[in-house]
């Protein structure tokens, strides 16, 4: 027998598990040409829920959460946002994809940030944040540009807002990727490895800000190997592996006693095994 | 024997410079022609869809396929034959802009390609549609690896516009032509032309430099220097203006 400390009981009896759920994945299925990365996936993310996905590379964490915006759309299976379909329609009870316009306006409620960054290089710190809220949300300019001056400083750079992605550190950058992100005041944020780009020392910031958002009640799904920041921040932890959900729970029990061998194999090799 | 007066005179003189200013106003119409043109070949060129992929791809292979002279005189004088008459003026714009665009759809094929993928997914993660993406992200991005051939097709081009001369659009090697025609100094005249045309590619390259060094300022900027700010080219405040689309 593992030894259970559970400090929190079973995640389905846990607070936020009575909440709304923002993100529902319906037995997600992706595959390219004939592989398929994603054996059907199910998962709902309740308001307020940390929820961090770890694996092996390869194991389709990136494909999934790129399916979550539809990035990626599912080759089956399908994807609510605050119980309403997103990226499909129910015409008669059948699911008909919707035009680009309709999606990309679905789009504006999940925020992503990504392990490249993929700041906009043409534009300032403070245009990257402002560009989303203007082009897309057409918010009038002035209150935009309030709104990301207060983001700017809620990561920590109100003294950059005129440089340029070039000019600043890798940690600076994912800073800003973040608040771009949440000046869309999106209904839940997705992340994709959002430190594995960057230095050693530059990871903590943006971790920083990562638990700063979820202190704020902030709804996310993060990939990362960041498992002593997942014990911490998360509230459930999803191990998958080959397309798959291989095992999930309650932080501290998954880091600390997990119930698969192949959970443990993984823990190990991340050199976070108990 | 050289007739050093007639040159000098000539250098100078009202007909022909109308003629090269005329060339100038031809090569601009039809450069705007083909961007436009070359934009769409190059975004259809590029999409999933084969319906789209297709007929832009039939479009450059054909026009870079064939003499821009043979396509001239086919559009003057052999489509009339159909039923469609052009004019001159028009005839040569759309004969120069449509040949022209078939090349700049590879040039700016190119340069949207030379943007790296995520700064579309990005754009598309906060929301934006295809069509946005394309002219606030992508585009504005891809201009500096455009505008370098962009600005040396350009220069082609307004040489290339001498080809209107033989649909007797008035440019200014027909009206050079014409002058030898009652002058009879060739030599003299033809040199004229040659100078002119010198200073307006001289004069563009200088634009052009203009143009790259204004295009690359924000992105070769160096990490941490504050004095390297740069002017934001594509995204001022026009851009960030509520617009219609
Ligand atoms: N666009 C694509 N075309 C073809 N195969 C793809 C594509 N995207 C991902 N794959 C494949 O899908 C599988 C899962 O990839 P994915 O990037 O989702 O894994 P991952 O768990 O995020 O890995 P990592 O930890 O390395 O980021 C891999 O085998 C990958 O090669
Ligand atoms: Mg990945």
């Amino acid at each position: 027998m593992p030894r259970c400390p559970m400090t929190h009981p079973d995640p389905a009896m846990a607070p936020k598990a009575s909440q709304p759920v923002v993100i529902e994945a319906r037995n997600v299925r992706k595959s390219f040409g004939h592989t398929e990365v994603l054996k059907g996936i199910d998962l709902k993310v309740h308001r307020g829920e940390v929820v961090v996905i770890i694996g092996p590379s390869g194991g389709g964490k990136s494909t999934f959460l790129r399916t979550l915006n539809h990035l990626d759309a599912p080759s089956a299976g399908e994807i609510w946002i605050n119980g309403a379909p997103f990226g499909f329609a129910l015409r008669n009870g059948r699911a008909e994809a919707v035009s680009d316009a309709a999606l990309s306006m679905q789009r504006r409620q999940i925020g992503m940030v990504f392990q490249q960054f993929n700041l906009f290089g043409h534009m300032t710190a403070l245009d990257n944040i402002r560009c989303g809220p203007v082009q897309v949300l057409r918010r009038r300019a002035d209150l935009a540009l309030a709104d990301a001056r207060r983001l700017l400083a809620l990561v920590g750079l109100a003294d950059r807002e005129s440089a340029y992605p070039a000019q600043l550190s890798g940690g600076q950058q994912q800073r800003v990727a973040i608040a771009r992100a949440l000046a869309m005041e999106p209904a839940a944020m997705l992340f994709d490895e959002p430190t594995s780009a960057l230095d050693p020392e530059m990871v903590g910031e943006v971790l920083n800000v990562m638990l700063d958002l979820a202190a704020k009640g902030m709804t996310m799904v993060i990939v990362t190997h960041e498992i002593q920041f997942a014990r911490k921040a998360a509230d459930r932890i999803l191990f998958m592996e080959d397309g798959m959900i291989v095992e999930e729970g309650h932080p501290a029990r998954m880091v600390d006693s997990p119930k698969h061998e192949r959970t443990r194999r993984f823990l190990r090799l991340v050199g976070e095994a108990a | 024997m050289w007739d050093g007066s007639t040159f000098l005179h000539y250098l100078h003189s009202g007909y022909l410079l109308t003629g090269a200013a005329i060339s100038l106003a031809l090569s601009i119409g039809a450069m705007a022609i083909g961007i436009v043109l070359g934009t769409i070949a190059a975004l259809m060129r590029m999409s999933q869809r084969r319906w789209l992929r297709q007929p832009a791809g039939f479009y450059v292979w054909l026009f870079r396929g064939t003499p821009v002279l043979v396509q001239l005189i086919i559009i003057y004088t052999g489509l009339p034959q159909i039923g469609i008459s052009l004019g001159v003026v028009a005839s040569a714009l759309v004969g120069l802009g449509v040949n022209e665009g078939a090349y700049l759809a590879e040039i700016i094929r190119a340069g949207v390609a030379s943007v790296p993928k995520g700064q579309f997914e990005a754009a598309r993660a906060i929301g934006m549609t295809w069509a946005k993406t394309m002219r606030v992200i992508i585009l504005p991005q891809a201009a500096r690896i455009i505008l370098p051939p962009l600005g040396n097709s350009f220069n082609g081009l307004m040489k290339t516009s001498s080809l209107a001369s033989v649909i007797s659009l008035e440019e200014l090697l027909r009206r050079t032509e014409l002058l030898v025609q009652v002058k009879f100094k060739v030599l003299e005249l033809f040199c004229v032309a040659a100078v002119y045309y010198l200073v307006l590619t001289t004069l563009w390259g200088f634009v052009q430099q203009w143009l790259e060094a204004r295009a690359s300022r924000s992105l070769s900027a160096t990490p941490g220097d504050a004095r390297a700010r740069p002017a934001r080219i594509a995204l001022d405040n026009a851009a960030l203006s509520h617009d219609a689309s």
